[in-house]
Parts: C-alpha cells; sequence; structure tokens
C-alpha cells in the first residue's frame, strides 16, 4: 500500500505551505480545520447526493423514473428542494417548549457529524485515528437518542410524543445488538482503533469471518437510523411524523440531514469493520495487483455507497414492524444471537491460538 | 404501574385514515382502550339531494359515493329503478354490466390491498396496485370516457356500446392478470413482515359479524357464506360459473387475503363474460322521462365494499319520493371499536385498511 495517497499529498502540501509562516502548532491546528471542513462538506454533499440516490433507488424498485425534470436526469432536484425548505418560514408553534424544541434539530446534527471524526476515508485518512475509535463512534452515536426525546416533548403534541417514547425504545434496544456484534470484530483484531481495524482485513475481510455479526449490524444499524422496517420513530402511516412533525422548513430537513449523516456514517462503520475499509478486493495473482492500483478511497466510497444501496433497498422492499414486534425480535432474538456470536468467536481465537501456538 | 389514559385525535387530516375519518383514540401507551370513529366531513348530502333530481339524474351521485368502485354503484341504483319501472335490459348491456362490475371490484381490491400496506410501511406494493389498476382504469376510459366517475351504466341498459378492440384489451387484461398476482405473491404476501403484521390481529367471529350486519369480504373473511350475487342473484350472475372464497378466522390476514382471493374470481367471471357476450343493441326502449308507477323497491347487488342497496320510493312522478342507500362501508365501519379494542396503535391502521371504508360512501 503506497503512503502517498491524495489525502497525505494534500495535507504534506499544506504543513509545507504552512509551518514556515505559522510554527508547528498552528499547523497542526489549521491542518485540523481543514480537515473538519472537509468532513462537513463532505456530509453536507452526500446529503445532497443520497436524497436524489434514494428517490432514484424508489423510483427503480417501483417502476417509475425518479426525479427527472430539474437539471439532466433530475440531478438537481435535491439542489431545488433545498432552496424550497431554506425559503420555507421558520414556524414556532406557540405552545412547544421553545429551547427543548429548538435544540433539538441542532443537537441531533452534532453527533452526526462528530461520528465522522473517526472514519478512515483512506490509508493514513481518518480526520482523527483515536486509539478508541470504534468506541467512541458507538458513545456518540448513542447520543442521538436524546434529541428526538427532546423534539418529542418539547413539541406538545401527542404523536411527538409517542414518536419520541419510540425513538428511545428502539434505538437503546438495538444499541446493544449493535455493540455486541461490532465486539466479535474487536475481538479478532484486538484494538479499538480503526485505521488497525482495517488493515486487519487485508488478507480476509470480516464479512468471512463474522457472518453473523454483519447480518445483526445491518440489522441493528437499520433500526438505529430509524429506516423502514424499523421507522417507527416517524412511521407516518401511524403518528404522522413522530417527533418531526410539528418542525417546519430548515429546522425539519436538519433532521433530514441529520438522517442521512447517519446514514452514511453506519455504512461507512459497516465498510470499515466488516468490508475491509479502503482495501481492495484481497485477490491473488495479477488481477489483485491491478486493484491496488485504485485509490483506497474510491474502494473505500464504492463500498459504502454499496451499503447505503442496501440500506435503500431494505425501506423500499419492506413494510414496518410493529412497536411491540420490534422490541421483541431485539431483545428475543438478536441480542442472544450476538451474545452466541461472541462466545462462539471467542472460542475460535483460542482453538486458533492453541493451533498456532501448540 | 400507575398509568394514565390520554386521547389521540387521529385525523380528520391524517396519512393514513382514507380520507376524511377522524378517529378519536383512547390509548394507554400504545394500546388502544377505545376507537370512535367520527365521521360526517365529506357529508354532502346525497340522499336528500337525489330527492330533488329526476331518476336519471341521480345515477352521476351514485359515482361519488363510492368513487373506488363506482360501476358497481350505477349498476345497484340502475336496477333499482328498473325494478321499479319493469323494464327488461338486452343480452349485450347484460354483459357489459357484468365485466364493469367485476373489473370495479378488481380496481377497488387493488386499492385495498395497496393502501393497507403503504398504512404498515410497504410503499412499493402501493405503486405496484396503483400501476396495474391503472390498467383498469384506461379500460373504462376507453369505454365511457371516464377514468373515476363513469356514469356510464344506465336505466336500461349502458350509454354506449363498446369501443372496437376494447374486447381485445380486456381479454389482454385479464390473460396477464396470472402475473400481476405473482408479483403481488412475491412482493406482499409472501413478506413476512405483512404477515407478522395481520396474522391473529382483530379476530371477528361471525356471530358478531352477523349482529353488527357486515357484509362483503370483512363477513366472509369470518367464515359465512353470504354473497348477494350468489344468494339473491341480480341481473345475469347466475349463469356464470365461480365460488365464493371464505375466511377461517376472521383476522386481519383473513380479511386481506380474501381481497385476492375474490379478485381472481372476478377475472374468471369477465372471462366467462367475455367468451358468452352476444352483439345487439346496448340500451332498453325506455321512455325519454322517466315517471315510474308508484311504489317502492329495495334492490341490492353486490359491490366491492360489501352489499350495496338502493332504497328508491316513487310517487309517480319524475323525481324519487325517498332516495336512500345502505352502504356497506358505512356498516363495516362500525366495527372498528371492538376490532381495535387491546390492540395497539398501529393494528388501527391496519385495520381500517382491512374494513376498506371509503369516505365517500360512509359520508354519503
Amino acid at each position: 500500500m503506497n503512503d502517498s495517497n491524495i489525502f497525505m499529498l494534500i495535507s504534506s502540501f499544506l504543513r509545507s505551505l504552512l509551518s514556515p509562516l505559522l510554527g508547528n502548532d498552528a499547523t497542526d491546528l489549521s491542518i485540523y480545520v481543514v480537515g473538519l471542513v472537509g468532513v462537513i462538506i463532505v456530509v453536507f454533499t452526500n446529503a445532497v447526493i443520497l436524497v436524489l440516490m434514494e428517490r432514484k433507488v424508489a423510483g427503480f424498485m417501483q417502476s417509475r423514473l425518479g426525479p427527472n425534470r430539474v437539471g439532466p436526469w433530475g440531478i438537481l432536484q435535491t439542489v431545488a428542494d433545498t432552496l424550497k425548505l431554506l425559503s420555507k418560514e421558520d414556524y414556532q408553534p406557540r405552545e412547544v417548549d421553545k429551547w427543548v424544541w429548538a435544540l433539538a434539530p441542532a443537537l441531533l446534527f452534532i453527533p452526526a457529524l462528530g461520528a465522522y471524526a473517526v472514519i478512515p476515508f483512506d490509508n493514513q485518512a481518518v480526520p482523527v485515528d483515536l486509539n478508541i475509535g470504534i468506541f467512541y463512534f458507538i458513545a456518540l452515536s448513542s447520543l442521538s437518542t436524546l434529541p428526538f426525546l427532546m423534539a418529542g416533548w418539547g413539541s406538545n403534541n401527542k404523536y411527538s410524543m409517542l414518536g419520541g417514547m419510540r425513538a428511545v425504545a428502539q434505538m437503546i434496544s438495538y444499541e446493544i445488538p449493535l455493540i455486541f456484534s461490532i465486539l466479535g470484530v474487536i475481538m479478532l483484531v484486538g484494538s479499538l482503533q480503526m485505521s488497525s481495524i482495517v488493515e486487519a482485513q487485508s488478507k480476509v475481510w470480516f464479512v468471512l469471518l463474522q457472518p453473523v455479526a454483519f447480518v445483526i449490524y445491518v440489522i441493528a444499524a437499520t433500526a438505529e437510523t430509524n429506516r423502514t422496517p424499523f421507522d417507527l420513530v416517524e412511521c407516518e402511516g401511524e403518528i404522522v411524523a413522530g417527533p418531526f412533525t410539528e418542525y417546519s422548513g430548515m429546522r425539519w430537513s436538519m433532521f433530514f440531514l441529520a438522517e442521512y449523516a447517519n446514514l452514511f456514517a453506519v455504512s461507512a462503520i459497516a465498510t470499515t469493520l466488516f468490508l475491509g475499509g479502503w482495501q481492495p478486493l484481497p485477490l491473488p495473482g495479477a488481477l489483485g495487483d491491478i486493484l491496488q492500483f485504485i485509490p483506497g478511497w474510491i474502494w473505500f466510497a464504492a463500498k459504502t455507497y454499496f451499503m447505503i444501496f442496501v440500506f435503500m433497498w431494505f425501506r423500499w422492499t419492506f413494510p414496518r414492524f410493529r412497536m411491540d414486534q420490534l422490541m421483541s425480535f431485539g431483545w428475543k432474538v438478536l441480542l442472544p444471537l450476538s451474545l452466541a456470536n461472541i462466545l462462539i468467536t471467542g472460542v475460535g481465537i483460542y482453538f486458533y491460538r492453541v493451533m498456532i501456538g501448540g | 404501574m400507575q398509568t394514565q389514559k390520554y386521547e389521540l385525535n387521529m385525523g380528520p387530516q391524517h396519512p393514513s385514515t382514507h380520507g376524511v375519518l377522524r378517529i378519536l383514540l383512547e390509548l394507554d401507551g400504545e394500546i388502544v382502550v377505545k376507537a370512535t370513529p367520527i365521521i360526517g366531513y365529506l357529508h354532502r348530502g346525497i340522499e336528500k339531494i337525489c330527492e330533488n333530481k329526476t331518476y336519471v339524474q341521480t345515477i352521476p351521485f351514485t359515482d361519488r359515493m363510492d368513487y373506488l368502485a363506482a360501476m358497481g354503484n350505477n349498476l345497484g341504483i340502475s336496477q333499482a329503478i328498473e325494478k321499479l319501472m319493469g323494464v327488461t335490459v338486452p343480452e349485450r348491456a347484460e354483459y357489459i354490466r357484468v365485466i364493469m362490475a367485476e373489473l370495479s371490484r378488481i380496481a377497488s381490491h387493488m386499492i385495498c390491498i395497496g393502501s393497507l400496506v403503504m398504512d404498515i410501511g410497504g410503499v412499493t406494493g402501493f405503486t405496484f396496485c396503483i400501476r396495474d389498476r391503472e390498467e383498469i382504469l384506461e379500460l373504462f376510459n376507453r369505454a365511457c370516457g371516464a377514468r373515476m366517475t363513469f356514469n356510464y351504466i344506465r336505466v336500461g341498459g349502458v350509454s354506449q356500446d363498446l369501443p372496437e378492440g376494447w374486447v381485445d384489451a380486456c381479454w389482454k387484461f385479464v390473460n396477464n392478470f396470472d402475473k400481476v398476482m405473482e408479483t403481488y405473491n412475491n412482493l406482499i404476501v409472501g413478506n413476512e413482515i405483512v404477515q407478522l403484521r395481520l396474522k391473529d390481529i382483530a379476530i371477528l367471529s361471525a356471530e358478531r359479524a352477523i349482529a353488527m350486519s357486515a357484509t362483503g369480504a370483512v363477513l366472509r373473511a369470518s367464515g359465512v357464506d353470504y354473497d348477494v350475487r350468489k344468494a339473491d342473484p341480480y341481473g345475469i350472475y347466475d349463469r356464470f360459473d365461480f365460488d365464493v372464497p371464505l375466511g377461517q378466522k376472521g383476522d386481519n390476514w383473513d380479511r386481506f387475503m380474501l381481497r385476492f382471493y375474490e379478485m381472481e374470481q372476478s377475472v374468471r367471471i369477465i372471462k366467462q363474460a367475455l367468451e358468452q357476450m352476444p352483439e345487439g343493441p346496448v340500451m332498453a326502449k325506455v321512455p325519454k322521462v322517466i315517471k315510474p308507477p308508484a311504489g317502492e323497491v329495495y334492490h341490492r347487488v353486490e359491490n366491492a365494499k360489501g352489499e350495496i342497496g338502493f332504497y328508491v320510493v316513487s310517487d309517480g312522478t319524475t323525481k324519487p319520493y325517498r332516495w336512500h342507500a345502505r352502504r356497506a362501508a358505512m356498516v363495516n365501519l362500525q366495527l372498528l371499536d371492538e376490532l381495535c379494542h387491546g390492540n395497539k396503535l398501529g393494528d388501527v391502521v391496519a385495520i381500517l385498511g382491512t374494513l376498506d371504508p371509503v369516505l365517500g360512501e360512509v359520508d354519503c
């Protein structure tokens, strides 16, 4: 793997430009700022692309065209939508709990953005390569439960309230199997650092070693991002729009933005943990060498978008669960399964060590 | 644990109340304690209006009652007036009426299935149902120039003969229907979550169904063999060979599946009718001004939602003295409260979907 990928080139160029002017500490700081701006740009462009992609995938699933009026093949549809949302009145219902209500969309967006800090976009191109990377991600993603409850409570609307309550019940229940499924991978790697998790998969992707964990992760991640068949929080058919009922314009689109930011984040984590991150397909022989030449970030983007497509595929083919079915599925099926997975992984690792050690 | 009940106003503006139905839900958490349907948001006073119209002028109003299966309503009121006058309808018109009524039933059931699936979250099922229903609407459009409000079946026959090529187009639709059903089976019926959501929910016993005078698929899902087409054949329905599918348990799943079986039976009837349809006139000799002799008539037909009956009283003038419609959707909707008891909030929309009310018919 060559160390001079595009991100490294940019950062070393910036360093050589800035360090004579600012000194080392200030340069480090400004590189972080550049990284942060880069991540924000990624989040926003992704949301724009994903909204269009979702509608196009929906059209494909439903044997229709999807948006095709604004711009060629409708690619400017999201831009038009965004402009519409921006120009809308910032309407605040009279009876809402003002602070709680207004803070919720902003607070939801912060953990969604923060999670990007540890996503390994390419070799050595992790915005902040923490040694507890995956733990940081889990900690931040569980923060996003609270804004849903705040939106539900602060809206002073029964639909919102029901949605907020459902959000808490659902997201807390599905976080546990999510974390346990990740544990299997961590046991194999022996590290929480994102870059070492990816590097451990240079020979074989963990989706082959941990197939059950992968399935559990995908299911729990769907529930974490509140997408069909687990979209009981929004649940258009029952509780109108759940916690988002009383929001309009840009406030409402913050929820939307956060949803797509989260969708990208969980897909990126699935790529990192199970699909080998930025690494190319581990094929033997000449074909494997050719695949090495494709830059890592293209591999990463391709795998992540594939995962996003899978999540969209779920959304447009499945109906949703009922609340009690959702809960019993989480606690009675996914949780025991993920615990068994950890046990079997542990036993497997033990025997592997006995074999190579003894 | 001490819990507090609360009320939730579902509707009249709500994504899945099939129009402007308002349900006052009394909830204990997610569990429904009481569900009171509040109707009347679409009330137009059709019955009273019709008392001030001539007999023929009342037919378009029936289009606006159950607008998803309007041909059946046209058929009901036309046959009621014909019964009052003693008119015999030409053979060809009778066959066209049967074909139209059955196509209407299929279109209505497609909406029922599609909107039920959409209410429980599967939007894709809905679009496929709408896509296939479009072909039926196109057939209607070619026959009478309207996709929804037809005014096609008139007193004495039908307003115009089928255009050239219509019969072939209809054959194409019914012959292709197996493929349509296969799509539904793969996408909707075979889906585990759909089954999980609908099976064993809101069981309606045969006794309660009869006591609440439910009709149509809601009644037959509870295992009661009652179909007006068999029990009291009208028109030429006694000439066709078809089954009346019955449910076992009377739960949501039975009510849902019965619509699929009924669509298959309707296709059977249409195939037979297309084969047997003779040439000839499509309109009987009916006087320009319809003045039925004084008297009263109650005529019922099996429409998509159930038994729709028309009670017409004539005083010998050009306008009906009393014009009343027994609307199946209205009667079936009264079951909502007892079916919802003890079920979850998410089931309310599913139960409503299987009862299949059309608010145009409920409020009338």
